[in-house]
């Protein structure tokens, strides 16, 4: 996994409420058998017309948003479905961290895995930098994730919480099935006093 | 005996391999369900590094979201070659990595969330995952059971454990008796009408109250199944009767002595009287009546009796704006009665609704009846036996007598990976989970509704109060 330490970027803007999985990657992409080259189809039916033609009004086809590496959004975003094709067509686009009041549980989840930060905030530092990000290439915005920190253009700060592990394993572009691997004792242990245990579990 | 414990409190501790200082914690994984969609990329992972499946037998494999619906009496045919790359690819990885696997023409095949209860292989107290959000489905067995994503997948195989937080407990409490011609499925709408589709975000919401014990175990998955669409990691109801009933016998359920203290322990599975919830959410099953939804979330469900509401009805400015995009998506205009809706599409099945209940609740509704002119209904159960017991029972010709599209077993409509789908602009009533953009089709049009109320709208040919229908005394 690609380690996330600093981010400098466009920040593009998407006000709009509960951008379900569905949205961010459309059941038609779910059916690769890879994990790469989804980002030409992020948020497909809202980005192209049927025809393959972009739709101009949306976001990230406009000029300044185009090489947009932060998505500034608004509540619930990534509800829906389990598919790890939601952050792997945002991290393939190029986009590495998302800032929104709040996050569907499984999307959350799924970003982590992926060296995408998502950062929850109270909605007034949302608007905050929705209002920054609507202001184009002009205003980057740098998440700094070792001091938890979001600077502004204009200077301010924000401060931002993160789980203690989650951050270590970004920052370290840790992989959990190996760190999980290393406790092969601990499983092996829980495993053979649940089965006398619980029997019935066995198969 | 320590402090009273939720449900949700007691299989999370009997689950427990670590817990860091964070609160990051290590669980055991029961049981692990697998598809086609979500997995080819963790077996890729697995291959990558060398590693193997640590728990086959914990392991259920089973395609279900590109699998064609129509006639198999002359083999199946996946015709879209992307769809049919993927289930190989499903087909090569059990192979290799030795996990079980129905395949699509053993009669157990079907959606794997209708398929885990089915066979035994969901049981109470157990913790269940699988690549597929609607897992929370298992929950309806006192099971502890959520959707994860690819990474996961490949951590439980792996591994056989998960790294999680614990969530936050929640209770929704549903007091009092559900009347006629009110269904899991509205309640279930109801209740994220009410909530909201982020109301149970961080959340295991534990399901209580009489309405929700007096429900069938079919019908306690659909609440579960959905308890998703509220954002909630999980639904959980508590172990009774009914549930142990349920699994008793199946082919993977424990049996003989096994089976006996299996269910001395399972009866235990409730949460303690005191046990404190971190939020209680009460609801009044007699106020409710037949839901839809209107919109493109599912937190867009109202009252069948309500007309499409309008942006100024929005409780907030982000709301609003949603309202105006849904209305414009929908091609609906405010104030519009919602039984006024035409629909030309109907579809019955998925995993809320694909059981063998749900069938038989729609074909009462349908027999007799023409279905309307111009309409196609396709009713697509959720599995392979679910499919020979309806048989058995008649309900296939209820519905072709009444011109429904009878269909072979799988996720079909409720997603449309499959050749199943809506044209654009085409509108549906579906007895499916999602109505997104996008998710029956390119700009197709998604109304929420249970199977009564989908067989209704297929003979009136427009969103109906299916209590109409009740009073005609079918």
């Amino acid at each position: 996994m690609d380690k996330f330490t600093t981010l400098t970027g466009i920040a593009a803007p998407m006000p709009l409420i509960n951008i379900d999985t569905d949205m961010i990657i459309p059941k038609l992409f779910l059916k690769t058998i890879k994990r790469s080259g989804l980002g030409a189809n992020l948020f497909d039916e809202m980005r192209f017309n049927q025809d393959g033609s972009e739709k101009p009004e949306f976001i990230l086809n406009q000029d300044a948003y185009r090489k947009s590496q932060i998505i500034i959004a608004g509540d619930n975003f990534g509800c829906g479905s389990s598919r790890e094709h939601a952050p792997w067509a945002i991290a393939d686009f190029g986009i590495r961290c998302i800032i929104s009041t709040s996050f569907a549980d499984i999307f959350h989840n799924n970003c982590f895995k992926n060296g995408i930060l998502p950062i929850r905030l109270p909605k007034e530092d949302v608007d905050k930098l929705m209002d920054d990000a609507s202001r184009g290439s002009n205003a980057t915005i740098t998440i700094d994730l070792v001091n938890q920190e979001i600077k502004g253009p204009d200077g301010g700060t924000i401060k931002f919480d993160v789980d203690e592990f989650r951050k270590e394993c970004l920052l370290e572009g840790l992989d959990d099935v190996g760190l999980t691997l290393q406790k092969e004792e601990k499983i092996k242990s829980f495993e053979d006093s649940y089965s006398a245990s619980m029997p019935w579990m066995a198969r | 005996m320590g402090n009273p414990r939720t449900l949700f409190d007691k299989i999370w501790d009997n689950h427990l391999v670590e817990t860091q200082d964070d609160g990051t914690s290590l669980i055991f994984i029961d049981r692990h369900m697998v598809h086609e969609v979500t997995s080819p990329q963790a077996f890729e992972g697995l291959r990558m590094s060398g590693r193997k499946v640590r728990h086959p037998e914990l392991t259920l494999a089973v395609a279900d979201h590109n699998v064609p619906t129509s006639d198999r009496t002359n083999g199946i045919v996946i015709t879209n070659e992307e769809s049919r790359v993927q289930v190989e690819a499903l087909e090569a990885n059990v192979k290799e990595f030795d996990v079980p696997y129905f395949a699509m023409d053993d009669i157990r095949q079907g959606v794997v969330h209708i398929v885990g209860p089915e066979q035994g292989f969901t049981l109470p107290g157990a913790t269940i995952v699988c690549g597929d959000s609607h897992t929370a489905t298992h929950g309806a067995f006192g099971s502890l059971a959520f959707g994860i994503g690819t990474s996961e997948v490949e951590h439980v195989l792996a591994t056989q454990t998960l790294l999680q937080k614990k969530s936050k407990n929640m209770e929704i409490r549903v007091e009092g008796a559900l009347p006629q011609g009110v269904t899991a499925k509205d309640l279930i709408m109801a209740i994220i009408g009410k909530i909201g589709t982020a109301g149970g975000t961080g959340c295991v919401v534990e399901f209580t109250g009489k309405a929700i014990m007096d429900l069938s175990m079919e019908g306690r998955m659909t609440v579960c199944n959905m308890a998703i669409e509220g954002g909630a990691r999980g639904g959980l109801i508590a172990v009774d009767q009914k549930t142990i009933d349920y699994v008793r016998g199946r082919p993977m359920a424990p049996k003989g002595a096994t089976w006996e203290a299996a269910q001395a322990y399972w009866s235990t599975l409730q949460s303690d009287e005191g046990a404190v919830y971190d939020e209680t959410i009460i609801i009044t099953a007699a106020d409710l009546v037949p839901y839809v939804t209107w919109g493109t979330s599912p937190e867009d469900a109202l009252p069948i009796t309500a007309n499409v509401p309008s942006p100024s009805d929005a409780p907030n400015e982000g709301k609003g704006v949603a309202i105006e995009r849904a209305l414009a998506y929908m091609g609906l205009e405010a104030g519009t009665p919602l039984t006024e809706i035409p629909v030309t599409r109907v579809f019955i099945g998925s995993c809320t609704n694909g059981r063998i209940e749900d069938l038989r609740a729609a074909a009462a509704v349908v027999e007799g009846r023409q279905v309307a002119e111009g309409m196609n209904a396709m009713v697509v159960p959720g599995s392979g036996l679910v499919k020979e017991i309806a048989e058995e029972e008649g309900l296939d010709k209820i519905f072709t007598a009444a011109g429904l599209d009878w269909r072979e077993a799988g996720c079909s409509m409720c997603l449309a990976m499959n050749d199943d789908r809506l044209a654009p602009g085409e509108r549906c009533a579906s007895t499916s989970n999602r109505n997104f953009e996008g998710r029956q089709g390119r700009d197709s049009r998604t109304h929420l509704v249970s199977p009564e109320m989908a067989a209704a709208a297929a003979i009136t040919g427009r969103l109906t109060d299916v209590r109409e229908f009740l009073k005609e005394g079918n």
